[in-house]
């Protein structure tokens, strides 16, 4: 992990972003759409990666800021008419509010593992009962966010590449972010604090305060991906926010890639949605949930045969033929 | 919101049959931990298949509803000894995250499957036990859902005896206290392992029976119910066998007198909140660790 993207390593990352910038111009607007959505789920998977793979506190609720993000812009687009680009600060800080208040319950009380797993479950099903029962935010039945017209002031694009362009945006900037932290201080603290917490303890980290700092930035990038998706959409409602579905995306795409690397929840995306995508536009009339049959039988596998997901497998494989002798295989004896 | 002495009467009748049901949909998960160490995800989706057979005997092939416990109980069994070793035995000793994403994996896998075999459409069996109701003074006890107390009572009183009193029941303890110490004394672990997720998927397909003559059946029904199941085990403490009894009944009562007293679906909120609560000051359950 620490030495393939270095300097020559670069080129292939520069080089998938020149070809990024480049499709729309030759790109369709189904296959844009699919586009879009990658970057999207590969940019909130990446935000989720932050708390849940470099600092190993896996939460299976960040639906809860997902749906923080598109809730509070396009209450406010909706009913005073504030654009989502000033919007999703507002829903961004009041998520990194919401992410250190849960940080901060679940770590100050130690909780971790299946616990803390648990809990961020139950708060964002909390959720979904409380934003159904609240009706001036459209209860059950949602918020739709009005089409106005062409309108980039809005977050409102005519043709997808609009869309395309700002997931693109908001991508580069989180992988920068994330490669950037990974590189700092307190990458090597998350990172410290996930491999071995005692120990991280014991050497002067401050364990708690590192694990809420995560929390906080994981649940503002998430936040600021909820409003993108609202935007897209056009739509949101508490269960297709808040709900469980959500939270299994944000996060299956980084255990696919690559838990706490940096490229493994891009390349999770890039692999998985596509085919998810064709999957759903070909079998959808007949077979609705066809995507979520796919993702699950895909989370199965990789967990059985690859647990270090794509980016794993190939970092065993280049260490294998660098070496050019068999690298011992994991342990993994049956119980 | 008009508030009643009838009302509250009734919430609790409900709660207190409701929660024997909670309580049977937990002590299968609660076992589980206590042996294995693992919270299976896609419990409530076991539960789920349970329902689809069952409601497939009774709707379509005209079986009394109580009589396909002898079909739900062994296919139960089975879906759950074929899923632990095919896909859950191989990551036993892996991190508890793998195991939380494949059994949720397998929870995604068996939902959507259901959507795609049997539709969205949610599925009602009117029995004849359905409309079997009787007044107990003010309060109306629904005939149907008392049965399902029983029923759960009695299974959870068979399952303790068994956990007590038979070879296999006494293996299953041993091994929840101590792997090791168990294989030393000649304690056959890995069919232990088998038999205790069995029984533990088993359990499911009594409530399932149970409960079809009063509630329907849906793909996404796994989710409300294995979400309960998790709030029940926490609360009871992981592992603890009577833990998950009493909290079934304490999260059924929190359920159904929470509906009554707040509008909407809030009680939801009040239940979630209960079991956040409870994960942060008490995560060893109000009855402590685990004792089987």
């Amino acid at each position: 992990m620490k030495t393939v993207w270095t300097q020559k390593g670069f080129l292939i990352p520069a080089g998938a972003l020149l070809i990024a910038i480049l499709l729309p111009i030759f790109a369709s607007e189904y296959a844009l759409h699919i586009a879009v959505l990658v970057l999207l789920y590969a940019y909130l998977s990446t935000a989720w990666n932050v708390l849940g793979g470099y600092a190993g506190q896996h939460s299976l609720g960040h639906s809860l800021f997902l749906g923080i993000g598109a809730y509070t812009s396009t209450f406010l687009f909706t009913k005073i008419g504030l654009t989502p680009w000033v919007g999703m600060w507002i829903g961004a800080l009041l998520a990194g509010l919401v992410g250190w208040f849960v940080g901060y319950l679940c770590f100050r009380y130690g909780l971790k593992g299946p616990y803390f797993a648990l809990v961020t479950i139950a708060i964002a099903e909390a959720m979904v009962s409380l934003t159904n029962n609240i009706n001036f935010i459209g209860g059950a039945m949602g918020l739709e966010v009005k089409w106005l017209g062409n309108s980039p002031l809005l977050m409102q694009f005519e043709s997808k590449a609009g869309y395309y362009y700002i997931a693109l945006v908001m991508l580069v900037i989180a992988l920068w972010l994330v490669y950037w932290l990974s590189r700092q201080r307190f990458g090597y603290h998350l990172i410290a604090v996930r491999e071995n917490e005692d120990a991280a303890e014991a050497l002067g980290v401050d364990t708690l305060r590192v694990k809420i700092q995560a929390s906080i930035l994981s649940a503002f990038l998430t936040a600021l991906g909820g409003t993108f998706f609202a935007q897209y959409f056009t739509y949101i409602n508490p269960r297709n926010v808040f709900g469980e579905g959500p939270s299994i995306q944000i996060l299956l795409f980084a255990i696919v890639g690559g838990l706490g690397t940096v490229w493994g929840p891009a390349v999770g995306a890039l692999v998985l949605v596509p085919i998810a995508e064709l999957a759903r536009g070909w079998l959808g009339g007949s077979f609705a949930g066809a995507h979520l049959l796919l993702y699950g039988t895909v989370m199965v596998l990789v967990m059985l045969f690859m647990p270090k997901g794509i980016i794993g497998l190939y970092e065993s494989i280049r260490q294998r033929l660098k070496r050019g002798s068999s690298a011992p295989e994991e342990e993994r004896t049956p119980a | 919101m008009i508030f009643s002495y009838e009302l509250l009467a009734q919430a609790i009748v409900t709660g207190i049959l409701i929660g024997g049901i909670f309580a049977l949909i937990s002590v299968g998960l609660s076992m589980i931990w206590g042996v294995m160490r693992i919270i299976n995800f896609a419990h409530g989706e076991f539960l789920m298949i349970g329902m689809y057979i069952a409601y497939f005997l009774t709707a379509k092939a005209g079986w009394d509803p109580y009589l396909t416990i002898f079909i739900t109980t062994p296919m139960l069994f089975l879906v759950g000894a074929l899923i632990f070793q095919s896909t859950i035995r191989p990551i036993l000793k892996d991190p508890s995250m793998n195991q939380i994403m494949l059994t949720l994996g397998l929870s995604l896998i068996l939902q959507n499957l259901a959507l795609v075999v049997f539709k969205a459409d949610v599925l009602t069996s009117s029995t004849a036990y359905t409309r079997m109701n009787f007044m107990l003074g003010p309060v109306v006890v629904r005939g149907s859902q008392l049965i399902a107390f029983v029923g759960s009572a009695l299974t959870a009183v068979f399952l303790y005896w068994f956990l007590q009193k038979t070879e296999s029941g006494r293996a299953i303890r041993a091994t929840a206290q101590n792997r090791e110490a168990a294989a030393l004394v000649g304690v056959n672990v890995r069919t232990t392992y088998l038999l205790a997720f069995g029984i533990g998927s088993a359990t499911l397909g009594v409530a399932a029976s149970l409960m079809i003559p009063f509630y329907y059946t849906s793909p996404t029904v796994g989710l409300f119910f294995g979400l309960i199941a998790y709030v029940v085990v926490v609360l009871g403490g992981l592992g603890n066998f009577i833990g998950a009894l009493v909290a079934g009944l304490i999260i059924g009562l929190t359920e159904s007198v929470g509906a009554a007293m707040l509008p909407g679906s809030l009680s939801r909120v009040l239940t979630y909140s209960l079991f956040v609560v409870v994960l942060l000051f008490r995560p060893q359950g109000i009855f402590g660790g685990k004792q089987q």
